[in-house]
C-alpha cells in the first residue's frame, strides 16, 4: 500500500540533533550558563538557610503557618510528619528538596503570573500561548532533559530549570483564567470611574483573581514536587536522589523512605497553599489567641482580639 | 418598510446642555459599514442580521439633557437602552455619531481625555450594584476618589459624607455581601455621589430590588435630587418608574427613539401603538396633575351675585356648584341643592352667604390626581389655586375619573 514515506523521509531526529548539538550549544552556551545565575543564587541561599535552621524551630514555624492558614488539624499533621521525617533520617534531604521546590515555584510565579496577566489582556497573545503551554504540558519531561543537560550541564540547577519548564503551565493558565473570569460588571465599574488598565488590574482584577491564581500556584507546586525524582536523573539531590539511588540498588526500603518523605512534604505544602487561596476576610485571630487556643482547645476560638 | 428616523429632541430654553448625543449609531459585528448602508436603504434590523450577521444596537439616537434634569430612557430588553447608556461614558464606542459631555466628544477622543471625563464629570450606578466584594463599603464608595489619587484621609471623609447622604454611615466598615440588596444599591449610589460628578448615569439601578424597596429608592432619589440637582440619565424598563422620575422620557424600541416627551405627553398622546400598549396599564393618577383636568372657575362674586343669580349661572353652565370669591380671596363654594332648598326664604342676600361651604378642598396646579381622591369625596368641585391662593380653575370630581380612564382602542 502506498504511503507518504515512499516519497519523502524527513530525518527529524537528525535535524534536532544538529540544531541542538551543532548550533544551539556552541553558540549560546554562555547565554544559557548565565541564565543559571539567578537560580543558583536563590537555590544556594535557601538550601543553606533551611539546612542551618534547627529542626525544631523550622517545625514550629511551619506548624504556626499551617495553623493560621489551614487550621489546627493541618498544624498537628505538620508537626507529626516533620518529626517522622527527622526520625527516619531524611531531614537534610527533605530540606534540600524543599529548597529546590520553593526555588522552582518562585521562578514559576515570577515568570508565569506576568505571562498570565498578558494573556488575560490579549486574545491574540492567548491564542499564541496556548499551543506553547499544551506542548509544555504534554511532552514527556525526559524529552527535554537531554537538551537541558547539553545546554546547562548536570546538577541541581539544571534540575530546577527542567522543573520550571514542567511546572509553569498551571500558574500561567490559571492566572489567565482568574483574571478573565472577574465579573464583567466589576470591570465596567472600574472603567467607568476612570481607572487606567494598571489601576484596574491592581485594585480590582488581581485581588478578585487571587483565589484562582493560588489554585494555579498549588498545582504548580504539586507538579514541581512530582519532578523531584526525575531531576535526580540529571544530578539533582534531595529526596529524589534517595529514591533514585534506592531504585538503582534495588533498595526498596530506601526508595520507600524517600517516597514517603516526598508524599508527606507534598501534603503539608498542598494544604497550606490551598488554604492561602481561601477568602481571608474572616476576622483573623491574633497570634496570642492562637497560642491561647493551643493550650486550651476546649474553648472556642475568639475573634478579633486586640 | 422604512421606519421613521429617531426623533431628535432638542431643548428650547436656555438651560446648560450637559449631555448631547448627535446621531449615535451602534452596530455589533465585523461589518458595521455594510450594515449601516443597508440601514440607510431602509432595511429592518432582522433583514440586516440575515444579510450581514451584524446587529443594529442603536439607530440614530439624538438627545439633549439639560443641567439638573432627569432624562429617562425606557424600553424593553433588546431595545438598545443599555448600549446607549454605555456609549455616554464610553464603555462602548459608537460606530458613528458624537457624544458631547460638557462640550467634549467622548466618542472621538483620546484615552486620557476619556479617563479624565470619567473621573470628574460622570459617575455610573449599575443594575446589579457592581460593588467590589473584596473592599469594605467605605473603600467601595471611595474608589472613584482613589483613582484620582486623593489621599486616604480625605477619601475616608468624603466616603462617610456620601454614606450619610444615603443613611448608611454606620456600615462604612462592613463588606458588601453583609448588606441587603437595597442597601447595596444605596452604596452604589453613594459611590456615584462621592466623586462629586455632575452627571449620573443609572443603568436600571432599581430593577434588581423588590417593589417596596424600589419605591423607597425612587423617593430617596427624588429627595436627593431636590438638594443636589444632578444631571441624571436613568435607564429603566418600567414605565411607572419612568413616569415617577423623569422630567423627560424617551421610549426606545429596536434601537430607535420612538417617542420623547414629558410623562403627560407620552401618556396623553402616545406616538404609536407600541407606546400606547405601554401606557395602557400605568397608573394615570400619578402622571396627570390637577392642572390637566382643571376647567375655568367661573366663580361668583359675593359682592355682586345673589342666590338667584347663582342658581341661574349654575343652570347656564350645567354645574352643580360654583366657588364664591370676594375680589382675589376665595370665600367658599355654594352647591345648587343647598340654594334650591333654602330658596323659599325671603332674605336672598343672606342665603348666598349662608349656603357657602367654607371648608372646601383646594390644591395646586401640579398636584397629582391621586392626591385628589380624598378631596373628591365631598362631591364639591376642587379649587385649583396658585401659590398665593388665587383661584386659577376648578376640578370637578367626575373629571378626575374621566382622566384616569384608559381610552378604548378605536
Amino acid at each position: 500500500m502506498f504511503s507518504p514515506s515512499d516519497i519523502l523521509t524527513i530525518p527529524l531526529a537528525d535535524w534536532v540533533n544538529t540544531l541542538v548539538r551543532d548550533w544551539l550549544v556552541p553558540n549560546f552556551r554562555p547565554f544559557f550558563r548565565s541564565l543559571q545565575w539567578p537560580i543558583t543564587q536563590v537555590l544556594n541561599g535557601l538550601d543553606g538557610f533551611l539546612n542551618a535552621v534547627p529542626m525544631l524551630l523550622f517545625t514550629a514555624v511551619l506548624a504556626v503557618v499551617a495553623w493560621r492558614t489551614a487550621g489546627r488539624g493541618v498544624a498537628i499533621f505538620t508537626v507529626i510528619a516533620l518529626a517522622f521525617i527527622d526520625m527516619i533520617g531524611l531531614w537534610p534531604e527533605t530540606m534540600t528538596t524543599l529548597s529546590m521546590v520553593v526555588t522552582a515555584v518562585l521562578f514559576c510565579t515570577v515568570i508565569g503570573v506576568p505571562i498570565g496577566i498578558l494573556a488575560a489582556g490579549s486574545d491574540r497573545f492567548q491564542a499564541v500561548l496556548r499551543p506553547v503551554l499544551d506542548i509544555m504540558q504534554t511532552i514527556p519531561s525526559f524529552v527535554y532533559l537531554v537538551p537541558i543537560v547539553m545546554l546547562f550541564g548536570v546538577g541541581m540547577v539544571p534540575g530546577i530549570i527542567a522543573t520550571i519548564i514542567f511546572a509553569l503551565p498551571p500558574i500561567v493558565r490559571l492566572t489567565n483564567l482568574g483574571i478573565r473570569n472577574v465579573r464583567e460588571d466589576l470591570v465596567e465599574a472600574a472603567q467607568s470611574f476612570g481607572s487606567t488598565r494598571w489601576q484596574m488590574l491592581w485594585d480590582v482584577q488581581f485581588p478578585l483573581a487571587l483565589r484562582t491564581i493560588m489554585a494555579g500556584l498549588n498545582q504548580t507546586l504539586m507538579l514541581a514536587l512530582s519532578m523531584v525524582v526525575i531531576t535526580a536523573l540529571i544530578g539533582a539531590g534531595g529526596l529524589g536522589l534517595t529514591v533514585f539511588t534506592g531504585l538503582g540498588r534495588l533498595d526498596v526500603g530506601g526508595a520507600t523512605a524517600g517516597g514517603i518523605g516526598i508524599v508527606l512534604l507534598a501534603i503539608i505544602l498542598d494544604r497550606i497553599t490551598q488554604s492561602l487561596g481561601e477568602p481571608q476576610r474572616m476576622k483573623k485571630t491574633s497570634l496570642r489567641a492562637t497560642f491561647a487556643n493551643l493550650f486550651s482547645p476546649a474553648r472556642t476560638a475568639r475573634t478579633g482580639e486586640a | 418598510m422604512p421606519t421613521r428616523s429617531a426623533e431628535s429632541d432638542v431643548l428650547q430654553d436656555r438651560t446648560t446642555i450637559k449631555v448631547a448625543a448627535k446621531s449615535i449609531f451602534k452596530v455589533f459585528g465585523d461589518r458595521p459599514d455594510a450594515a449601516l448602508r443597508l440601514l440607510r436603504d431602509g432595511q429592518t434590523k432582522e433583514e440586516i442580521f440575515e444579510a450581514t450577521g451584524n446587529t443594529i444596537g442603536v439607530q440614530d439616537a439624538s438627545f439633549d439633557v439639560g443641567e439638573g434634569q432627569i432624562f429617562v430612557v425606557m424600553g424593553l430588553s433588546g431595545s438598545g437602552k443599555s448600549t446607549l447608556v454605555r456609549m455616554i461614558n464610553g464603555l462602548i464606542a459608537p460606530t458613528s455619531g458624537q457624544m458631547m459631555i460638557d462640550g467634549t466628544d467622548v466618542a472621538n477622543c483620546s484615552d486620557k481625555t476619556l479617563r479624565d471625563v470619567r473621573r470628574s464629570k460622570i459617575a455610573m450606578v449599575f443594575q446589579h450594584f457592581a460593588l467590589f466584594p473584596h473592599m469594605t463599603v467605605a473603600d467601595n464608595v471611595a474608589y472613584g476618589l482613589k483613582i484620582k489619587g486623593i489621599p486616604a484621609g480625605e477619601r475616608r471623609r468624603k466616603a462617610e459624607e456620601a454614606l450619610a447622604q444615603v443613611s448608611l454611615a454606620a456600615y462604612a466598615d462592613s463588606y458588601p455581601d453583609e448588606l441587603s440588596g437595597g442597601m447595596q444599591q444605596r452604596v452604589g449610589l453613594a459611590r456615584g455621589l462621592a466623586s462629586d460628578a455632575e452627571i449620573l448615569l443609572m443603568d436600571e439601578p432599581f430593577s434588581a430590588l423588590d417593589p417596596l424597596i424600589r419605591r423607597d429608592m425612587q423617593e430617596e432619589l427624588l429627595e436627593l435630587q431636590r438638594s443636589l440637582k444632578k444631571t441624571i440619565i436613568f435607564i429603566t424598563h418600567d414605565l411607572n418608574e419612568a413616569l415617577i422620575l423623569g422630567d423627560r422620557i424617551a421610549i426606545m424600541k429596536d434601537g430607535r427613539f420612538v417617542q420623547v416627551g414629558t410623562a403627560e405627553e407620552i401618556v396623553d398622546q402616545p406616538a404609536d401603538d407600541y407606546v400606547a400598549a405601554f401606557t395602557a396599564d400605568i397608573d394615570r393618577s400619578r402622571v396627570f396633575t390637577a392642572g390637566s383636568v382643571a376647567v375655568p372657575a367661573e366663580a361668583l362674586d359675593i359682592r355682586t351675585d345673589t342666590a338667584e343669580t347663582a342658581m341661574a349661572r349654575m343652570e347656564e353652565l350645567g354645574r352643580d356648584a360654583l366657588h364664591v370669591v370676594e375680589g382675589e380671596a376665595i370665600l367658599g363654594v355654594v352647591a345648587y341643592r343647598d340654594l334650591s332648598a333654602a330658596s323659599r326664604d325671603d332674605t336672598q342676600d343672606a342665603i348666598l352667604r349662608d349656603a357657602l361651604v367654607t371648608d372646601f378642598p383646594k390644591v395646586g396646579r401640579t398636584t397629582q390626581l391621586f392626591e385628589l381622591y380624598p378631596l373628591a369625596e365631598s362631591g364639591l368641585p376642587i379649587a385649583v389655586t396658585d401659590r398665593k391662593g388665587k383661584l386659577m380653575g376648578v376640578v370637578a370630581p367626575q373629571d378626575v375619573f374621566a382622566k384616569l380612564a384608559t381610552p378604548v382602542a378605536a
